[in-house]
């Protein structure tokens, strides 16, 4: 019941930002920098699911992420591929690509983990790493989605929803934006969750305690995955020319990392929060400073929150309500003492 | 072997079991029975390879050689999760608390995941939430239900550990060193809550090296050395085998 309530608010708040920001800018540019903002909401809660919840530190959002993206090249080229075969079909619309792209992602995401799953800590880690590369390769040699060169990738002409193409592709993000963080937050307060925490804290115990922890934890690559297909299936139409060396930047991977670990990675709110702040100060430095100083940030900022605040801005305030808690004890102690 | 099996046979049986790691022979032609209702005390040196049977036992280790059957049923190829779900439950040497979890939580994670996954069992939220508290408040851990594990004595971190087990309702509970570090007073304690376990109808497998704990709790005493079963019996007599005693204190 309380999770259905949550379900409202987030949609309704990602309706009313929707609604109100296509209102007040009127700035085509607010759009772009806010779509990025929205993106990494969806990267980072993906990368939450694995890293934060069971524990598993994944390097290879770029690879899912761009097989997100390569999957609605491959939609995008269908209808004119099967023409060929005289077989006439419509032009795919972009939430079936999404859909696909989160399909494709996913299945990614379950032989991944199938395969790696069995490798702990730092040789997971590795591993994820090298999908990153070997993914990478495999599109740099693909001709049909344009290889190393690169593909132009031509918007339909008529955005769904009135307003500008780019305000569409806005609007689709905070869709997504509000399905991963409803996802999210339901895993952390079901079994799933509980599942999920007791193997990121001890793998045996949690397998002497009857916890399934492959089952969950191909659960936890397939979704996370998944999410993160979606979120760079309408990358293609954002930045309508697609290819290799931007699609797999590092920045998606280090990002996706750095925002859960500066908001608090045990926590919904987390990532989310990292997002925003990280996002947006990264879309403020590239406009006003230089777009090369975005890594350098995230850098500092990485460092500054490991040394400070491990656990996270989250982290930050439940140790200070807990110490403020435990304060209100020891004065209900010495009260009734005295 | 004078393990009298029970009425419809041995809750535990285990031949010919071996397990090697490398060249290293860790357990070698174990064979050993346990029946229903017993507390066998499995003592051995250092290294002797009491945590790997265990571990073999339970499925976190997988043997070579040999087969392990429970109440009738050969355990062979079967995962720990899934063998705690048939009644095989164990604490850990070291304590292994879910740190990140408060103390209901992690009695909650058994219960979801081996009692509720059980066919025919199911516990509603309410239900679940009573019996963590009933199970914390059985070790005497009930006023700390909400702490998290850190904040917990070593006293208190076995209790937990055992409460964790007893959350399974196991048939078989595999106390691994459990009073391993603590005061005389708290080896008291830890044994208080075995008995009452065993009273309740758990068979308790108590691998130890506190030996006034192991010969006040056990009715059997189970021997290993070098990876090898060197005696099994009553434990006044065990305890008097010349071999056990070369083991322990030389020639």
């Amino acid at each position: 019941m309380r999770i259905g309530v949550f379900w409202l608010v987030a949609a309704a708040v990602g309706l009313a930002v929707v609604v109100l920001t296509r209102f007040y800018f009127t700035n085509e540019y607010f759009f772009f920098a806010a779509y990025v903002v929205l993106q990494y909401i969806v990267l980072s809660t993906a990368w939450n699911i694995l890293g934060g919840y069971t524990g598993y530190i994944n390097f290879g959002t770029g690879a899912f992420f761009a097989i997100g993206a390569y999957s609605s090249v491959v939609l995008h080229k269908m209808p004119a591929l099967l023409k060929t075969f005289d077989v006439v079909i419509p032009a795919i619309p972009l939430p079936v690509m999404i859909l696909v792209g989160g399909v494709v992602s996913g299945i990614v995401g379950l032989g991944t983990g199938y395969l790696t799953l069995r490798l702990r800590g730092v040789f997971f880690a590795i591993a994820t790493l090298a999908l990153a590369v070997v993914v990478q390769t495999l599109i740099v040699n693909w001709d049909f989605v344009g290889g190393s060169r690169g593909i132009y990738m031509i918007r339909p002409p008529k955005a769904p929803l009135g307003g500008s193409y780019i305000q569409y592709l806005y609007t689709l993000m905070m869709v997504l934006s509000v399905i991963s963080v409803g996802i999210a937050r339901w895993i952390e307060r079901s079994r799933l969750g509980l599942g999920f925490a007791a193997i990121r804290d001890d793998e045996l115990a949690a397998e002497a305690g009857g916890v399934p922890t492959l089952r969950l934890k191909l659960i936890a690559t397939t979704l996370s995955g998944a999410l993160m297909g979606m979120a760079g299936a309408p990358l293609p139409y954002y930045v309508t020319y697609l290819e290799p060396a931007s699609t797999f930047n590092l920045a998606y991977a280090v990002n996706s990392v750095a925002m859960p670990v500066i908001g608090g990675m045990t926590s919904w709110v987390g990532p989310v929060l990292g997002a925003i702040l990280l996002g947006t100060i990264q879309q403020l430095a590239t406009v006003t400073i230089s777009s090369a100083l975005n890594l350098l940030i995230v850098g500092l900022l990485l460092i500054a929150f490991v040394i400070i605040a491990p656990n996270g801005i989250v982290g930050l305030v439940q140790a200070r309500r807990r110490r403020r808690a435990a304060a209100g004890e020891a004065r209900a102690e010495q009260r009734a003492a005295a | 072997m004078n393990a009298a099996p029970g009425s419809d046979g041995p809750l535990l049986a285990v031949s010919a079991l071996g397990k090697r790691f490398g060249g290293f022979v860790a357990l070698e032609n174990i064979d050993l029975t346990i029946a229903a209702g017993e507390r066998v005390g499995l003592i051995g040196p250092n290294g002797s390879g009491k945590s790997t049977l265990v571990n073999c036992l339970c499925g976190t280790l997988h043997n070579e050689t040999g087969t392990v059957a429970f109440d009738g049923r050969p355990l062979d190829g079967l995962i720990a999760h899934e063998r705690t779900r048939l009644g095989l439950a164990r604490s850990f040497q070291l304590p292994k608390p879910f740190h990140s979890l408060n103390l209901i939580d992690n009695i909650r994670v058994p219960l979801l995941y081996t009692v509720n996954a059980r066919p025919g069992h199911h516990l509603s939220d309410a239900q679940v939430e009573a019996r963590c508290r009933e199970l914390l408040h059985d070790v005497a851990l009930a006023d700390k239900a909400r702490r998290l594990p850190r904040d917990l004595t070593q006293v208190e971190m076995r209790k937990l550990e055992l409460a964790r087990a007893v959350a399974t309702q196991p048939r078989l509970l595999f106390a691994d060193e459990a009073m391993a570090g603590l005061s005389p007073s708290e080896v008291e304690e830890i044994i208080a809550v075995l008995l009452r376990l065993n009273e309740q109808g758990i068979t308790i497998v108590l691998i130890e090296h506190i030996m006034r704990a192991v010969m006040s709790f056990s009715t059997r005493l189970v021997v290993l050395v070098a990876g090898q079963k060197i005696a099994d019996g009553m434990p006044q007599e065990v305890v008097r085998n010349p071999e056990v005693e070369k083991a322990y204190l030389g020639e």
